[in-house]
């Protein structure tokens, strides 16, 4: 295997290596020292940016996985077929990820093998320990043929075919099943949590916005990747799809807002705390201003325009996990965090190392299919000699 | 059987000499300074209000339907018949929800450790299967912390404030809280003023989560039943889309295929409807 251009220095190469060597000291750190050392965790605020953002936010932002493949093999809609797989190889790196930070995150990661066989069926963490394990299986699955197309393992590539639905339909009970529960975790704390927060509709909130997320994800990698590989940004999908996430961003709204009545909490939302700041960041910042934007066809059929407002998108939804895992449990003066640089150095070696994989699996294997998926089933289905595919444009 | 126990403190006995935090540290070989804080090290404080008008000793609530048992993924807390709610190491991953979700703070992490524990009070397991009380409640000179039976508790915290009208707030901290605990408190100053959680459901928490997770069988099965029908309903659009593809590429080969020709007939293959 040839690795051209592999020490050729550009800025983000740059970046990410920094990153992901910043993310290797700390994890260092981590395990040498502890937990009390490298972070700024305590027993007053348990759970931190790991948990926050590597887990709530990384889960969620891998929402485009299931719902690009229910779109193609469950609404059997051909015409997205193009992006499913940059967004199986999103989710499933997504996935990868979170368990990584998952690893740096626990107490005791050795033991983590306890959950295949000590079960509480009642806790909200067993069913999200078992669906995301069960999920990134899936998603393995679901990958494969990426791996096994790459080396010609035909017979194997046909067993894929075979459960592909079997997988999606499984992937799609999965992830909204997980997604909600995330959510869920924090049901069980009604007096720890700031009512702008706490709400029986967590989960609900928590799948709806991982659905704008996802989408959000999608023109994101779209975008990135078109810039970085020099290739067309599939457009007239993703303005597709920028609909959908006007409606879900609504959606969201209506739930948030009319939640917040019921519970007689709006009037937090208008106190000068820091806590409703954050809330407005959350809302306005990251769905209705998006909203807005997203209602002009200008700017949902604009590179820009959709690539900006999906980033005001992801914005919120970060806002909206860290807001539920972290703002929402601080309490001044007893019950406040700022994450270390131990955290932060491996969260962000961890969406470093996320980026490079993909460029590396875009880049040797066939992710982005030039040619309509027709000739490689055909191949598969050794209809067509495997000479054609070599006839296939360079990319 | 073994009727359930638990701990009644009397806030308005209690001088705040630390013996119960002592005798704690005594019984379970834990480290013997002071503290005003729960720690991996001290599973009791005392704490003082009102500028030492006032002490209020902190430990486990032993709770009757216990959040902790119900958060753990892994099972590692159990609650005992004897009303102590025990956690176990050897099964325990460290994902510290039970430490978030505990209504009223109480498991502990020894963070400087590389094989952390949670650690908090164990309601001296070990002495009442023996007969015996916590080493608190037989060390108080004062009897603020008194062991017994959870409804000879109840009801010997009731006829004091019964008795002693003005005296008490009328109020016994931990008769519903989540529930109800097996740490009782009553007291002469409001339970709020003394740092208290007082918006704690007074119904079982671990429902709270219940609620939800007992609904995933039903929705399981509905959605495999509506994914597997939608893909039925839909099947047809993915044959005409590949149909048309494969016309697609018939075309462009025709055309790549007649550019090659000199002759100027052009030779129609019908199209073959795929099968």
């Amino acid at each position: 295997m040839k690795f051209p251009g592999l020490f050729k220095f550009t800025f983000w190469k740059v970046v990410a290596v920094a990153l992901m060597t910043a993310g290797v000291v700390a994890a260092i750190d981590r395990f040498t020292r502890g937990l009390g050392a490298a972070t700024n965790l305590h027993d007053t605020f348990p759970w931190g940016i790991w948990i926050g953002f590597d887990i709530l936010v990384g889960v969620g932002l891998a929402a485009g996985g299931f719902i690009i493949a229910a779109t193609v093999y469950i609404f059997n809609i051909e015409r997205f077929r193009p992006i499913l797989r940059p967004t199986i190889l999103t989710a499933f790196l997504g996935y990868l990820l979170v368990i990584a930070g998952l690893m740096a995150d626990l107490g005791r990661p050795w033991a983590i093998w306890h959950a295949l066989i000590y079960w509480n069926p009642r806790s909200v963490m067993f069913e999200v320990a078992w669906c995301v394990m069960l999920y990134t299986t899936v998603l393995a699955l679901e990958f494969s043929p990426i791996v096994l197309e790459r080396f010609k393992l035909k017979r194997a590539l046909k067993v894929i075919r075979t459960v592909t639905i079997p997988l999606v339909v499984l992937g799609v009970i999965l992830s909204t099943l997980h997604q909600s529960s995330l959510g869920s975790l924090f049901l069980i704390v009604p007096s720890r949590m700031h009512p702008l927060w706490y709400s029986d509709v967590i989960p609900f909130l928590f799948i709806i916005s991982c659905v704008a997320a996802g989408i959000a994800m999608l023109v994101f990698e779209s975008y990135l990747s078109s810039r970085a590989f020099g290739r067309e940004m599939e457009l007239p999908l993703l303005t597709d799809l920028a609909r959908v996430m006007v409606v879900v961003l609504a959606l969201y709204f209506v739930v948030r807002i009319q939640d917040l009545t019921n519970r007689d909490a709006l009037q937090y939302v208008f106190q000068w705390t820091y806590q409703s700041a954050m809330f407005h960041i959350e809302v306005i910042l990251g769905v209705v201003l998006p909203f807005f934007l997203l209602l002009f066809r200008k700017v949902r059929s604009n590179k820009l325009g959709l690539f900006y407002s999906s980033v005001l998108v992801l914005l919120g939804f970060v806002a909206h996990r860290l807001n539920t895992a972290i703002t929402s449990m601080e309490h001044w003066p007893v019950r406040t965090y700022i994450p270390s640089w131990q955290e932060l150095s491996i969260t962000m070696g961890l969406v470093a190392f996320g980026f490079t994989v993909f460029s590396f699996v875009v880049r040797y294997f066939n992710v982005y299919d030039e040619e309509p998926h027709t000739l490689h089933r055909a191949v598969e289905e050794e209809k067509v000699p495997d000479s054609a595919l070599k006839s296939a444009p360079a990319r | 059987m073994l009727k359930s126990k638990a701990l009644l403190i009397d806030i308005s006995k209690c001088v705040g000499c630390g013996e119960c935090a002592r005798a704690c540290a005594a019984a379970n070989g834990l480290p013997e300074e002071e503290a005003t804080e729960l720690s991996a090290t001290h599973y009791t404080v005392v704490q003082s209000y009102n500028n030492d008008e006032t002490y209020v000793r902190r430990l486990c609530m032993h709770c009757n339907e216990p959040t902790c048992v119900s958060a753990c993924l892994v099972g590692a807390f159990t609650k005992t018949e004897t009303g102590a709610v025990l956690y176990d190491e050897s099964k325990c991953i460290g994902c510290r929800y039970c430490m978030q979700a505990c209504p009223f703070e109480v498991p502990r992490y020894e963070w400087s450790s590389l094989t952390p524990r949670i650690q908090k009070c164990k309601m001296c397991y070990e002495r009442i299967a023996a007969g015996e009380s916590t080493a608190c409640a037989a060390a108080c000179p004062f009897e603020a912390t008194v062991f017994g039976d959870r409804d000879e508790l109840v009801k010997e915290a009731r006829r004091r404030i019964d008795e002693n009208p003005g005296q008490y707030v009328d109020y016994i901290y931990g008769l519903e809280e989540a529930g109800g605990t097996s740490v009782l408190y009553i007291s002469n100053v409001p339970f709020e003023k003394l740092g208290f959680p007082m918006n704690v459901p007074k119904t079982p928490i671990p429902q709270l989560s219940w609620r939800v997770l007992s609904q995933i069988p039903k929705y399981t099965v509905a959605a495999t039943v509506v994914l597997f029908g939608i893909h039925w309903i839909t099947a047809r659009r993915t044959v005409v889309a590949r149909f048309e593809a494969e016309e697609g590429k018939k075309k462009t080969t025709e055309q790549a295929g007649m550019g090659k020709q000199k002759s100027n007939t052009l030779n129609h293959e019908s199209p073959e409807v795929p099968s």
